[in-house]
């Protein structure tokens, strides 16, 4: 704390223009390191939305929402002493009066931060406007797009660099035929060499993106088959929908220029060492500074300068800004791209080693210094996993291998790859939010034995996410190398995990939980973690009666008597009704039924009727009742399938484009009664309005106009987290094989009572990984995983109506084997027209146990 | 459910009195590896039958669950935890030993136990 500031006793006025990934960044930084003890601190941003994360912003297209797009929860924004001003840009600053001037009003400043990041250029071209002159870097340019993009066939992008590709990924995701028009001879041009663009347009056109080098655009005009036609020398033209510029940013310095502080070369308000301006008061961070006449475009370089103005204006020791590292590695349009340090071989007397592989189109150059003993730097097209261990050969200065060549070779003759070993500790792993190899240790050191819990206190691998590989190898290495195994045995009795016990049962044909125990386990007993997890694996492998005689005691209580238990020891009653859709007949024989035995009964959100209340000698016939009306088990007591929601689709609805209810009704009767590690939640819409939600289910499905598309990995619930999509465009077959195989290949590798978002979340490789596996068939399992579940559906059976035939599974449902009373401690009182469970404070019959924890 | 404090395990049924054992239901009724409840003058016992087990078979323990209140252990899962055969309680997972009814994970809770034997086909628990 700064003692003068306490002794006067005064507050000073810090503001922050621009609340960007930087500017954001800043004001955690100050807020963490105790600011707001003598500052107010006020945030103007032009943009409508608090921070969010541009860095990951084509994954608006992908199914993410702005609100899961936010660097941070909103609460940070309504800390007392911030204020956050959105959509209020500030106009001018008067350096003089030292003032911000906004539309609404002055704010009188003592310290200012400008962290108004960057604009998109687009080149004076005669007819660029409107759907002609669209642009790629707010969340605002996205909606821009997308609404351009419904009634377009083609897009086009100018400028091939790295953010033109990603944004004709997003044209291409959008349905649209993409181009991308570069007026330099190759694709990025600044990353990239002559041979590494020429591999990285190969690629890209094979993945049907239109690629036109050597191309400057002169004028737009309409077009004849398409709205515009773009002009290009010589007579050449390409007709197109729309245009996204993406021939590089521009600082946004306009405030700068307007109070005369001093500009750098290429634009961007110059910056020392300490991020200062040439006013004293006035700080410049992230893409809007020049510092020794560069511009920094990434994020890592941004959060360093916002961390040292932090630290400064805290009083703390503060490390200076010296520049930065550029390199970047990217998956574009599915090719990994990577650029590290001096890529083009400027630097006097460097001297490069190639390696071309023209059948895959994958490049890689390395660049070493004259001595041949250190890396500078290396370009890399086709094939990413090189670039870990380059970049820490670089920023490390390690002493080359003999055959430094080696480095970039195919890595089949056992390429001597970089352990995380070989890491100096000063060895940046994170370099967003620069955290070293040391500062791992040192988290280790302090007890941290889980990858999460790590990422939350050091915060590495929480930006621009590219260190996720190496953080993770570099901790488990740690963590070995203290001799502390990562145990992930489900429990005493079995040293394995639920994956790889799964693995046991299917490839041995174990039916048995004795059995497995027997040949795998210890002991004779198993325990409830155990024994639950090895009868969801045998039921999802085999698809026996939960109820056989020796898959009872496995079970969890709500499996074994096939309800849910609720808090006073009564059981509810859920009856299948597939898709939500009931008939008038049957709505009535469940009113009979709740009727007679008094239950409460509520609608849930999974469009069907819950019933409450039932006591244990009571369920079997009630089922049998149900039965009867032609309902069956709903398994909403088991880890299974529970529920396919939907809408009601083309049938009724003017704006449905396919039957959402019959695709329901489908899906539900093939995966009713699935065993999975966790409950799995299905929703189909019938068009884009998506009203069945079905972008928080664990599999939802989206009618188009030309088939489904499908989301996987969403949740509600407690951690909710958006589906991804899929595929697009399937057909019913199509779509059914997707999901037999998504859904398998969930129950053989997830961990236990790990729903399907999680297991996504820690699936090596994402998304992209599991395309491969599922619609690439990259493994070669899609037949077996096709086949297995094709098992479990042939062998579906309700289980209660197998239970209600057999007298021996009965003998479970009674109160009290010896006497017929019911159990004498249940009471319900009257509320709302039902009864519910009486509370303990209203009945002095049972004891309030203090005890309870 | 006060008794539970006073009553002592009693692990071998040769020390019961003769004439306390009560008959309560046939080896029929009970579940294999799994809990069935009998109604025991007002009391609720659960009857716990692990028939492969090394040393003792059978066990009856109190039904009542003292954190939720609620009449539910006969429904647990039966386990073994470092060494003891538990019973996890449905509603809330906590474990109590069936050897003495103690609970693993908060000594302020305890089950009543009772001695109980088979007798030719029949299950019989002494009542103190
Ligand atoms: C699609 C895309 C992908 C990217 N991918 C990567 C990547 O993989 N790795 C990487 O390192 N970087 C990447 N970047 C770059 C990265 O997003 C930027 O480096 C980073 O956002 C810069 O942060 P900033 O705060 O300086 O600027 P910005 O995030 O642009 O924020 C500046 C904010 O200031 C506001 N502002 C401007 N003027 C005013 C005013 N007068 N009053 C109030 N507010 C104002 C702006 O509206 C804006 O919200 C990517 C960028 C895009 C667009
Ligand atoms: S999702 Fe589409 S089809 Fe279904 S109800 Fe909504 S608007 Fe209609
Ligand atoms: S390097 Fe960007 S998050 Fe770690």
């Amino acid at each position: 704390m700064n003692s003068n500031v306490a002794t006067l006793n005064k507050m000073q006025t810090l503001i922050v223009i621009g609340n960007g990934m930087v500017g954001h960044h800043c004001v955690e930084q100050l807020i963490e390191r105790g600011a707001l003890e003598h500052y107010r601190l006020h945030v103007f941003s032009e943009e409508p939305m608090r921070a969010y994360d541009r860095v990951h912003l084509s994954e608006y297209f992908s199914g993410r929402d702005a609100e899961s797009l936010a660097l941070s929860d909103a609460s940070l924004y309504q800390t007392p002493g911030v204020t956050l001003h959105l959509g209020v840009p500030v106009l001018e600053i008067d350096r003089v009066r030292r003032q911000v001037v906004t539309s609404q009003g002055c704010v009188t400043y003592d310290k200012l931060v400008l962290a108004t990041g960057s604009y998109p250029f687009v080149p004076p071209i005669e007819g660029a406007e409107g759907e002609s002159r669209l642009v790629y870097r707010t969340l605002e340019d996205l909606d821009a797009i997308r609404a351009a993009a419904v009634n377009a066939r083609r897009g086009v992008v100018v400028g091939g660099g790295l953010l033109g590709l990603e944004a004709a990924n997003a044209l291409k995701s959008l349905g649209l035929e993409a181009h991308v028009v570069e007026f330099a001879p190759r694709l990025m041009p600044v990353q990239l060499d002559d041979l590494g663009g020429q591999a990285l347009k190969a690629q890209i056109e094979r993945l049907g993106v239109g690629v036109h080098l050597s191309r400057a655009t002169q004028s737009i005009s309409a077009g004849e088959q398409y709205r515009y036609r773009m002009n290009f020398a010589n007579d050449e033209f390409l007709e197109t929908d729309l245009i996204v510029f993406s021939a590089g940013i521009r600082a946004q310095d306009a405030l700068a220029r307007l109070c005369a502080l001093e500009i750098g070369p290429r634009g961007g308000v110059v910056i020392d060492d300490t991020c200062l301006s040439c006013d004293p008061n006035i700080y410049a961070i992230g893409e809007c500074a020049s510092w020794n006449g560069s511009l920094f475009g990434l994020v890592a370089p941004g959060y360093q300068m916002a961390r040292s103005v932090a630290a400064r204006l805290c009083n703390e020791v503060a490390e200076p800004f010296t520049g930065a590292d550029m390199s970047t590695k990217l998956k574009l349009l599915g090719v990994d791209v990577g650029s590290i340090g001096d890529a083009h071989g400027n630097t006097p007397g460097a001297r490069s080693y190639q390696f071309i592989d023209e059948t895959s189109a994958s490049y890689r150059r390395l660049v070493v210094d004259a001595s041949g003993k250190h890396v500078l730097g290396a370009v890399l097209v086709g094939d990413n996993s090189y670039y870990d261990t380059l970049l820490q050969y670089m920023q490390n200065g390690i002493a080359l291998p003999a055959e430094p060549a080696s480095l970039i070779l195919p890595s089949t003759e056992g390429a001597p790859s970089l352990g995380p070993g070989a890491l100096p500790e000063s060895a940046t792993v994170c370099s967003c939010h620069n955290v070293t190899k040391g500062s791992i240790c040192s988290a280790i050191d302090g007890g941290c034995t889980d990858l999460g819990q790590l990422k939350s206190q050091t915060k590495a691998c929480t930006g621009c996410g590219g260190c996720a590989g190496l953080l993770k190898q570099v901790f488990e290495h740690e963590l070995i190398a203290r001799g502390v195994s990562v145990d992930k045995s489900l429990c005493e009795h079995f040293a394995y995990t639920r994956q790889e016990l799964y693995a046991l049962v299917r490839v041995e044909g174990i039916i048995t939980f004795d059995e497995l125990l027997a040949k795998h386990g210890r002991g004779h007993t198993g325990c409830d973690v155990c024994k639950p997890a090895v009868g969801s694996i045998l039921a999802s492998c085999w698809n026996q009666p939960i109820m056989d005689t020796s898959l009872v005691p496995l079970q969890d209580t709500n499996d074994t008597f096939m309800a849910n238990m609720q808090k006073n020891g009564t059981y509810s009653v859920v009856p299948r009704i597939p898709g939500g859709e009931i008939t008038a007949d049957k709505l009535i024989a469940i009113g009979v039924v709740a009727k007679k035995y008094d239950l409460y009964t509520k609608i849930t959100g999974g469009q069907r009727i819950d019933l409450f209340g039932a006591q244990l000698h009571q369920l079997p016939d009630i089922w049998a009742e149900l039965i009867a009306a032609g309902f069956e088990t709903g398994h909403a007591y088991g880890k299974s399938t529970r529920t396919v929601k939907s809408c009601v689709g083309s049938t009724w609805c003017r704006y449905g484009v396919q039957d959402s209810v019959q695709m329901a009704l489908t899906l539900e009767d093939r995966y009713k009664g699935l065993r999975s590690p966790h409950k799995l939640k299905f929703a189909v819409s019938g068009c884009t309005r998506e009203c069945a939600e079905a972008q928080s289910k664990d599999v939802g499905v989206i009618a188009t106009e030309k088939g489904w598309n499908l989301y996987v990995c969403g949740n509600g619930g407690m951690r909710p987290r958006h589906a991804e999509l899929f595929a697009t465009d399937l057909d019913d077959s199509t779509l059914i094989r997707y999901i037999d195989r998504f859904l398998m290949f969930y129950i053989r590798t997830a961990d236990k009572l790990q729903r399907t978002s999680v297991w996504r979340e820690s699936l090596e490789g994402g998304l992209d990984y599991l395309k491969d596996v599922v619609i690439h068939d990259s493994l070669g399992l899609g037949f077996e995983l096709e086949s297995q579940m094709q098992l479990v559906v042939n062998r579906y059976e309700c289980e209660w109506a197998n239970a209600l035939k057999d007298p021996e599974k009965l003998k479970r449902f009674r109160t009290f084997v010896n006497d017929q009373r019911p159990d004498p401690d249940i009471h319900f009182v009257q509320e709302r027209g039902q009864r519910r469970p009486i509370m303990a404070a209203e009945l002095h019959l049972i004891p309030v146990i203090e005890e309870i924890a | 459910m006060s008794q539970s404090d006073t009553q002592r395990a009693c692990s071998s049924s040769s020390r019961v009195n003769p004439d306390a054992w009560q008959a309560v239901c046939s080896q029929e009724d009970l579940v294999r590896n799994s809990g069935v409840v009998v109604w025991l003058d007002g009391a609720q016992v659960a009857l716990f039958y692990l028939p492969a087990a090394e040393g003792k078979t059978l066990y009856a323990v109190d039904n009542h669950d003292p954190q939720s209140g609620a009449n539910v252990i006969g429904r647990g899962l039966i386990g073994s935890i470092k060494g003891d055969l538990v019973v996890a309680s449905p509603l809330y997972k906590q474990h109590f030993r069936l050897e003495d009814g103690s609970c693993l994970e908060y000594p302020q809770q305890r089950l009543r136990v009772w001695p109980v034997r088979l007798n030719a086909g029949q299950v019989e628990v002494a009542v103190a």
